[in-house]
Order: C-alpha cells, then sequence, then structure tokens
C-alpha cells in the first residue's frame, strides 16, 4: 500500500514551467491494466502498465505517460492506449471509464486514492457503448436521447425580443442543477435497464440507410435517466413548457420512464450529483396525468 | 453546387452561434468539430458575461462605457469599431441568451443578477452560478441539435480540420478534414469556410486550455497564407489551481464576488493561514490598488502575484509559487449559490475545502487574445456594416475567423467576461456575412482543386506515419516547448531569452522532424493526430516570440522590464508636474511607434514575417492605462490638458463613473 501524498506537499509550480519535482523520495511505481481492443467490434485483451508515480497524480496524467512511453509493463512496443479527454476538469464529459471497476470521469480520479482501494488501478472501457478503441466508446445514444425528449427552448429565432421570462430564485436553483449534466453517461453505464446497443454496418448498406437503422435501434430502446431529466428541465422552464406534451409524448413512449426499475444507481454514481431520481419521479407523476388526460381527450 | 453551403469549424460558443443563426437563414451547414461540439472548451468558461444592464444604466453605464472599459482595458489595440458594434449588442445577447434557456442567477424579484468583474466599476457581467460558459454552450447545442433534427445543420464530430482548399486566385473553396475514427479523408466544398477553433494554450504545455486547445486548425490556415494578428498577446489568469496534467482555472468570480488575495507579511508564515492575524496579512491588491482592488485587469493582477512571489519572496509556500485567495469571509450559502462551480473543482483537485480555508493559486497561460487577422466595415455610426463581406474575413477570402481564433476584439489584454461575449457575438454577427459569401464566387470551383488538396493531406499524413524510426518522442517534445515557452513568453519577457528561444524553437522543429510515431495503424490513432497538432504548434510558437522580441515596449499582456514606464518619483509638486510631462511625452512618442497590430505572414520555410497596422482609434483617443500607477492623478491631470478636453468622452469616461456600483 502507498501512502496517500500530502495534497499541498507538491512542488508543481505554474512558473518558470517544472514539471514534477526530482527530489521527492522515491515512490513505488504504479501499476496498470487496462481492458484493450484495437477496432470496434474486436476481441478485447488485458494488457500491464507501470509509470512511474509522482505527486497528484490523476488517471488521465497516468495515461498521458502511458502514451508517451508506449511499452506494457513487459517491456514489449506496443501502440499508446486510446482515451476521450478534453477539460481536465470534469465538466466537459469526456473522459468517462470503468476505473476499478466503478463509472466516473478519469480527470478527477486521483491515483494516491486509487492506490487505497488496490495495489493495481483497473481501467475499462464503459460496457453499455460500443467500444471504438481501447478506452474510446462511442455515445452518439447519448445525445441522440436528447432529440428524442426535444431538450431545447422552442424559440421562434435568435433574433431580439427582449429578455426571457421572468423567473424566480427558487425556479432557477431548481433548474440550475439539471442544466449542468456533462452528457458523461455515467447514469446509463450505472443503470440496469439500459443496454448495450451496437449496430454494425452492413456491406451492402449506405450510410444514410444505416444511420436510419441506428436510430430506430436507439429509439425502441431506454432513453435514459439523463434524458429524462432534461424533459423535466425544459417541462419547467416558461418558454420550454409550451411543448411539453410532445416531451412527455416521448418519455411515455416506447422505451420511456416506465422502463425505470427504481434501481436508483443513476443519481448514486452521478459525477455532478445531479437529482436524477427526483425528476424521474416528477416524469412518472407528469406521465400518469399525461395519460389520464389523453384518456379523456379521445 | 446546389444548395448555399457554409463549413463551420469548431463547435465552441461562436462556431455554435454561427451555425444557428446560419440554418435559420436558410443557409446548409456542415459543422465539423474535434469532439462532441457539447464537450468544446467553451464549457470552461466560468464566471460571466459581460453587458450593460438596466440597473447599470441607470448608475451611468452605458454600452459607450463598455466599450471604453474594454479598449482601455486592452491598452487600446484593438480597432474600435469592431469593439463598440459588440458592446452594443451586449445587452441583446444577453437578452437572447436568457431565452435559450440559461438558468442565469436571479434576484429576489426575478430579474438577472448581475456581478462585477475586473477592469470596470459596474456590476455588468450575468451568470449562471460559476459555469456560465457551461450553461451559455448548452442552451447554443440545444438549438443546434434541433437545428439538426430538422436537417438543416450536419455536424462531423471527432473530425478534424487539416487546411483550407484554394482555388488558382487564392479564393478559399473548401477543406479537407479527417474523421479521427477511421482515419479516412475527405473534401468538403463550401461557399465560405469558418474557423471558430479557439486558443492554443497547448503550446505552453500546461494551461487553464482545454487538451483540444492546439491550435492546429488555426496554425494550418496561417501556413495556408492566412495573417495572424497580434500573437504576442497572450492572457495569463491571475488565478489557477496548479496541476501536473492541467492549470485548473479559478474564476475571477471569485473574487468579483469578495474574494480577497493576500500572503503573509512574514515569509512562508507556517501558521494555519486562518490563524494569521488581518494585521500581518498583505492585501497587496488592495493596497496598491485602492480603486479596483481585487478586481484590476488581468495582466495586472497577475504580474502583481509574480512579482510579490518571485521579487518580492512572499510566496506561500517555498517551493511551490502560491499566493492565497480567501473566501472564508463569505457566507457558505452564498458562495454555494453563486461560485458552486469552481469551489467543487478546487476540492475535487486540491481536497481542501474553499469555503473554510483559503486557496492557494498562481497565474497560468488562459486565453489568446491575438488569432488570426480579419477585417472588418466600418458603418457610419462607428460601428461595423451588418453583411459586409469583409466582417470577420481573414486574408484569405471565402476563409473567416471567429471567437477565440481571431485577434480582433481584446487588444493587448482581455477584461473578464468579455470573452463570452466575442464569440457568440461574432458567431451571430458573421452569419449574414457567410450568407452574402454563399454564391459570391463566379464559377464552381473544379474538381481538381479538391482531388490535388486531398491527395497531399493524404501523403502529408502517410509521411508521419512512416516515422517509426525517430529518437525523438512527440509528448517529450510537447513538454519541453511548453517549458521554454512558460518560462520566456508569459508574464515577463526579455529579449536575449526570447531570441535564444526564438533558436531552440526552430531547433525543436527540426527534431520534430524526427519524432517516431509508436501507432502506424488507421484506426482512432490518435499518437500521430497529436505528433502532427505539435508539429503546427511550431510556426505559431515562433510568432508569438518573434512578436514579443520585435515589440519593444510595454502593453497589457506583453511586458519587457527594461521598457517599462514606472510612475513619478518625485514628491516635490513642481517636479512632480515635470516628470509627469515627460511622462507624457515619453508616452506619446511610444503611441506613436507602437500603436500598432502585428502582422505576421508565414513564410515558405514556415517562420514568420513580421509587418505592422496602424490602430483604428477613430472613436477613443488613446490615453495612458494608469491603474494604480504612482503619480497617476498628476499624469492624468497633464494629459488632460494636453487634450484640451478635445474629446469629451475619453476623458469623462477615465475619470470616476458617475454613481458606480460599490
Amino acid at each position: 500500500m502507498i501512502k496517500a501524498v500530502e495534497p499541498h506537499a507538491i512542488d508543481v509550480d505554474a512558473f518558470p514551467g517544472t514539471h514534477g519535482n526530482g527530489h521527492q523520495p522515491a515512490t513505488r511505481p504504479i501499476h496498470v491494466r487496462i481492458l484493450r481492443q484495437d477496432v470496434s467490434g474486436g476481441e478485447s485483451y488485458w494488457e500491464r502498465f507501470e509509470v512511474p508515480h509522482e505527486p497528484n497524480m490523476n488517471v488521465i496524467s497516468v495515461l498521458q505517460k502511458i502514451a508517451a512511453q508506449a511499452k506494457s509493463r513487459d517491456g514489449r512496443k506496443v501502440a499508446p492506449v486510446a482515451w476521450d479527454c478534453s477539460c481536465l476538469e470534469e465538466v466537459c464529459g469526456s473522459c468517462t471509464m470503468l476505473i476499478n471497476g466503478r463509472t466516473r470521469m478519469a480527470c478527477s480520479a486521483l491515483v494516491d486514492k486509487l492506490l487505497e482501494e488496490d495495489e493495481e488501478i483497473e481501467l475499462r472501457p464503459m460496457s453499455k457503448f460500443p467500444v471504438v478503441r481501447d478506452l474510446v466508446v462511442d455515445r452518439r445514444r447519448l445525445f441522440r436521447s436528447l432529440e428524442r425528449v426535444e431538450a431545447w427552448v422552442p424559440v421562434d429565432d435568435s433574433y431580439d425580443h427582449g429578455p426571457g421570462p421572468r423567473i424566480s430564485p427558487e425556479d432557477q436553483e431548481d433548474a440550475y442543477p439539471l442544466s449542468t449534466c456533462i452528457s458523461c453517461g455515467c447514469c446509463l453505464e450505472a443503470c440496469p435497464q439500459f443496454n448495450k446497443i451496437e449496430v454494425v454496418r452492413r456491406d451492402d448498406e449506405t450510410a444514410e440507410a444505416f444511420e436510419t437503422r441506428r436510430k430506430a435501434a436507439f429509439d425502441a430502446a431506454f432513453v435514459g435517466p439523463h434524458a429524462i431529466s432534461q424533459a423535466m428541465l425544459f417541462n419547467s422552464h416558461p418558454t420550454g413548457k409550451m411543448i411539453a406534451d410532445e416531451r412527455l409524448e416521448a418519455v411515455t413512449g416506447p422505451g420511456g420512464v416506465q422502463m425505470c426499475g427504481n434501481a436508483q444507481n443513476c443519481v448514486a454514481v452521478c459525477p455532478k450529483s445531479i437529482p436524477l431520481t427526483r425528476s424521474i419521479a416528477r416524469a412518472g407523476r407528469a406521465a400518469t396525468v399525461w395519460a389520464i388526460k389523453k384518456l379523456f381527450d379521445r | 453546387m446546389a444548395q448555399p453551403r457554409v463549413l463551420v469549424i469548431g463547435g465552441g460558443l461562436a462556431g455554435l452561434a454561427a451555425s444557428m443563426r446560419l440554418a435559420e437563414l436558410g443557409v446548409g451547414v456542415d459543422l465539423v468539430s474535434l469532439v462532441p461540439v457539447k464537450r468544446s472548451h467553451s464549457v470552461c468558461a466560468q464566471g460571466g458575461i459581460n453587458s450593460v444592464n438596466a440597473l447599470t444604466r441607470q448608475q451611468g453605464d452605458s454600452e459607450w462605457k463598455h466599450f471604453d472599459d474594454t479598449v482601455y482595458g486592452g491598452d487600446f489595440l484593438q480597432h474600435q469599431p469592431p469593439v463598440k458594434e459588440m458592446a452594443d449588442w451586449g445587452p441583446r445577447i444577453v437578452d437572447l441568451m436568457d431565452r435559450l434557456g440559461v438558468p442565469f442567477n436571479r434576484t429576489p424579484e426575478g430579474f438577472r443578477d448581475q456581478r462585477r468583474f475586473g477592469g470596470t466599476l459596474y456590476k455588468r457581467t450575468a451568470f449562471a452560478g460559476a459555469t456560465t460558459g457551461q450553461q451559455l454552450l448548452y442552451a447554443l447545442d440545444e438549438q443546434v441539435r434541433r437545428r439538426e433534427v430538422e436537417g438543416k445543420i450536419k455536424k462531423w464530430e471527432f473530425w478534424d480540420f487539416l487546411g483550407p482548399v484554394l482555388d488558382d486566385a487564392g479564393n478559399c473553396r473548401g477543406a479537407i478534414c479527417q474523421d479521427l475514427v477511421t482515419m479516412q479523408f475527405k473534401a468538403f466544398q463550401a461557399d465560405a469556410v469558418v474557423l471558430a477553433t479557439g486558443g492554443n494554450g497547448l503550446i505552453y504545455g500546461r494551461s487553464t486550455m482545454s487538451m483540444v486547445c492546439t491550435g492546429s486548425a488555426v496554425s494550418r490556415a496561417y501556413r495556408a497564407g492566412a495573417w495572424y494578428g497580434n500573437g504576442e498577446f497572450i492572457q495569463v489568469h491571475p488565478t489557477a489551481i496548479p496541476g501536473a496534467d492541467k492549470l485548473r482555472l479559478m474564476s475571477e468570480s471569485a473574487r468579483g464576488e469578495g474574494g480577497r488575495v493576500w500572503v503573509p507579511r512574514k515569509p512562508q508564515d507556517p501558521r494555519d493561514p486562518r490563524d494569521i492575524p488581518e494585521a500581518e496579512r498583505c492585501y497587496f491588491l488592495e493596497e496598491r490598488y485602492p480603486k479596483y482592488g481585487n478586481l484590476v485587469p488581468r495582466d495586472i493582477a497577475t504580474r502583481e502575484i509574480f512579482d510579490i512571489c518571485t521579487r518580492e519572496h512572499l510566496s506561500v509556500e517555498k517551493d511551490r509559487l502560491c499566493v492565497y485567495l480567501d473566501l472564508t469571509h463569505i457566507p457558505k450559502e452564498t458562495l454555494d449559490r453563486k461560485l458552486g462551480g469552481i469551489l467543487e473543482i478546487y476540492e475535487k483537485f486540491q481536497g481542501v475545502d474553499p469555503r473554510s480555508m483559503p486557496m492557494k493559486i498562481f497565474p497560468a497561460v488562459h486565453y489568446s487574445m491575438g488569432g488570426l487577422w480579419v477585417d472588418y466595415e466600418k458603418s457610419g455610426s462607428g460601428g461595423m456594416v451588418e453583411g459586409s463581406l469583409r466582417n470577420q474575413q481573414t486574408s484569405i477570402p471565402g476563409l473567416y475567423a471567429i471567437g477565440e481564433c481571431d485577434y480582433q476584439y481584446h487588444g493587448a489584454n482581455r477584461l473578464g467576461a468579455n470573452s463570452l461575449l466575442s464569440c457568440i457575438f461574432s458567431g451571430l454577427f458573421v452569419a449574414p456575412t457567410l450568407q452574402a459569401a454563399c454564391g459570391s464566387m463566379k464559377s464552381e470551383a473544379p474538381a481538381r482543386l479538391f482531388e490535388s488538396a486531398l491527395r497531399r493531406e493524404e501523403e502529408r499524413h502517410q509521411a508521419v506515419l512512416a516515422r517509426t524510426a525517430g529518437d525523438e518522442n512527440p509528448y517529450d517534445l510537447h513538454q519541453e516547448l511548453g517549458s521554454l515557452m512558460t518560462r520566456v513568453a508569459t508574464v515577463v519577457r526579455r529579449n536575449d531569452e526570447l531570441s535564444a528561444a526564438y533558436d531552440d524553437v526552430c531547433d525543436m522543429e527540426a527534431r520534430w522532424q524526427r519524432c517516431a510515431v509508436s501507432d502506424t495503424g488507421n484506426w482512432t490513432n490518435q499518437n500521430v493526430v497529436f505528433t502532427k497538432a505539435l508539429g503546427d504548434m511550431f510556426p505559431l510558437a515562433k510568432l508569438i516570440l518573434k512578436g514579443a522580441l520585435m515589440r519593444d515596449e510595454c502593453r497589457g499582456a506583453h511586458f519587457k522590464p527594461e521598457f517599462a514606464m514606472p510612475g513619478i518619483a518625485a514628491t516635490d509638486p513642481a517636479e512632480k508636474r515635470l516628470e509627469a510631462e515627460q511622462w507624457c511625452d515619453r508616452f506619446e512618442e511610444n503611441t506613436r511607434k507602437w500603436l500598432k497590430s502585428t502582422i505576421a505572414a508565414c513564410q515558405p520555410d514556415g517562420s514568420p514575417r513580421i509587418s505592422y497596422q496602424d490602430v483604428d482609434t477613430s472613436l477613443i483617443t488613446p490615453r495612458p492605462r494608469l491603474y494604480g500607477l504612482v503619480g497617476g492623478d498628476v499624469i492624468e491631470e497633464v494629459w488632460k490638458e494636453r487634450q484640451g478636453g478635445a474629446n469629451g468622452h475619453a476623458v469623462a469616461a477615465a475619470g470616476q463613473p458617475v454613481g458606480a456600483a460599490s
């Protein structure tokens, strides 16, 4: 077990451009095992890596070191591990992966804390999305769900029509957390009702036909807690609610809120602590009212 | 081409705003982005967006004063008409974002709340918690998604822009892009191409910027002939959290909400900061800048923090330079409501709760004021002519640039909360220009242009892939470049160092030719994409260094001690007066010599040819930037006399605004 380093006992100056430091006592190198896959639909395999330990590392800096050394623990030259990342401050939503079995963002996964759990760090790609390569997955279904629930304010246009509606601080404070969803997909990975869909393009299929078929497959399946929460966000906005019925149609249709099994995993893994189960409960109630209304409107 | 079509490169605030407006205008949009657009770097912007508003207006504020603060804060290096137009659009843009559902913080009565930001005395900044960039980006992302469902926009996410396609007359007719999953190349024909690809912080290794901010798209346009303006002006943000992989931003809004910057008067005082009494703390910004306090413009705050650590040796820690940014006197509930997002970042990455313990922060590279040179057409009222083909057009006809990757709005130093405004503004404003550009080319671009450009890019790619035997590691070389640039081309610049660094960068560029790729495959090959992006950093690094080397003055973020103009040393009134006269003489001479845009053009060997262009200062006469300068009052007096009250606006705005927000 490696002792956790005091967060501030660190020498990482912004200036004059030093990197890490050379006068810390030598610590044991970090061992990492990564579930790799070379291409979409290919076989997966484990590969082990070893990188020097430095204070204050996160999983991103481990992957950066692996990319730079491009060799496995047993010294073989291997292609760098592919992974998604961008902001490194847990707001872009790119770097979701399974770290020691848990779905989370790699940038905010601090190495010293992980090493308290286990001597080796395990990295795997998300299991609910098709693997593109190594830790990179294809999350376009997540964004398709946002289209399904029409997660936008249906303004007339982007010209000047004065300010938006007055909103009370209470309503703003209710809406803001829902609006901080970074589309990372953690909730989807953890949800027992959200299962992997991998549609493979046929040899004789045009790009458009493939796209249509893939969308149809997505649309028949569970829309996911993130999208239900967005539907509730926009249904609570004074202008957004003008198409509330359309969103409820989507949320109560095939793959809608009724598929939720109330496992509550989503809210437990959300890195932004978004009250997803509250949104789902609201959607459930709205769906009931909606169903009754539809019954009487017939 | 049947339907008019515009190619937008980059899906941050600027690219999305342009795409949204183009779709409304009936112009087809291909939107190319390195990442899903919702993950663009705009998402990292925290503090807010500036505009005049009903409240500040009643305190004496106006669009003109916002314009004035922006050019004064930018040390007058911007052409003024585009800045005026932007400030005029401010209120409309914030209203629009409000309508699109951005959850701006609210007053008890339900109006948008505002806070104060640097370089102004008014509370002009609307905000959504401390994740305003995220919320603005999401609102535009949602509108673009809506138009995508309607078939008006086609997104190409995980695609890389490799370069523009130019016809024989030098007009841009499209671009070559590459799918970063399949690694396949595609030629896009377009009536106009607009770059909205953000800053280039990765040239400095670690910065507050995202990993996609390599500057590669801009570099590729530059090498194809687009000029680059004011490259040496790089904003170093005063407050960031040092980290091994990234220097994470700690928003200016922390100070806007009352955060105080200080160091213990006793060097490296070992006590818990909370136990250090007030009298033993040095609130150096408040002491030296009583008017603006902790909210002096960023270049000044950065230099002060840097100085107090490096020259006065008052860094909180000995081995790691940092100062305290203290929020602990503010009620926790207020902090959570107004700054929650950034406090969570500090807590998550540092393991310390900033609500109860002062944060440790230090400056970090943050924003590129410089960027692709773009044109504009001045209107009769001093703004820009809407729809003019010249607006936002680079020196390559048909190629446009908007957002952080243009050089147009922030001069020598950007004011906080003006970047979100300039990105959305330039995105919306360029749309009618792009619409007018559709069909402006007389003849259809011949297919051979695209075929040969495609072949050229494929060959370039193959050449990098074939380098498996070199002795250089691209990731290590990148670190080396970043360290060098951070050391010589940030807060303090010296000619001998800049000159030596230029040669070093040339050496590094030669070494880049020997970089070995460790992945030679054609599937999600991040290794080769990074290696190519690294190669693209050198031409930009060279123009930054060359521009900085040649500019022998201090202006905004560009500071050379050798050419600094210190305040008044004398105490005797007559001598003070004399010194102030001399100071103003020198200021006028310097203005004549250096109030010019730096224009870099890429030469065949990749080195920059630097020339200078006069700045349009037709609306506000440039005046000394006197924030906190010793003897500034005497200098201002002399200066006003010299102007003879000729420019009423400028003189009035230089003084204390009437009824300014406290």
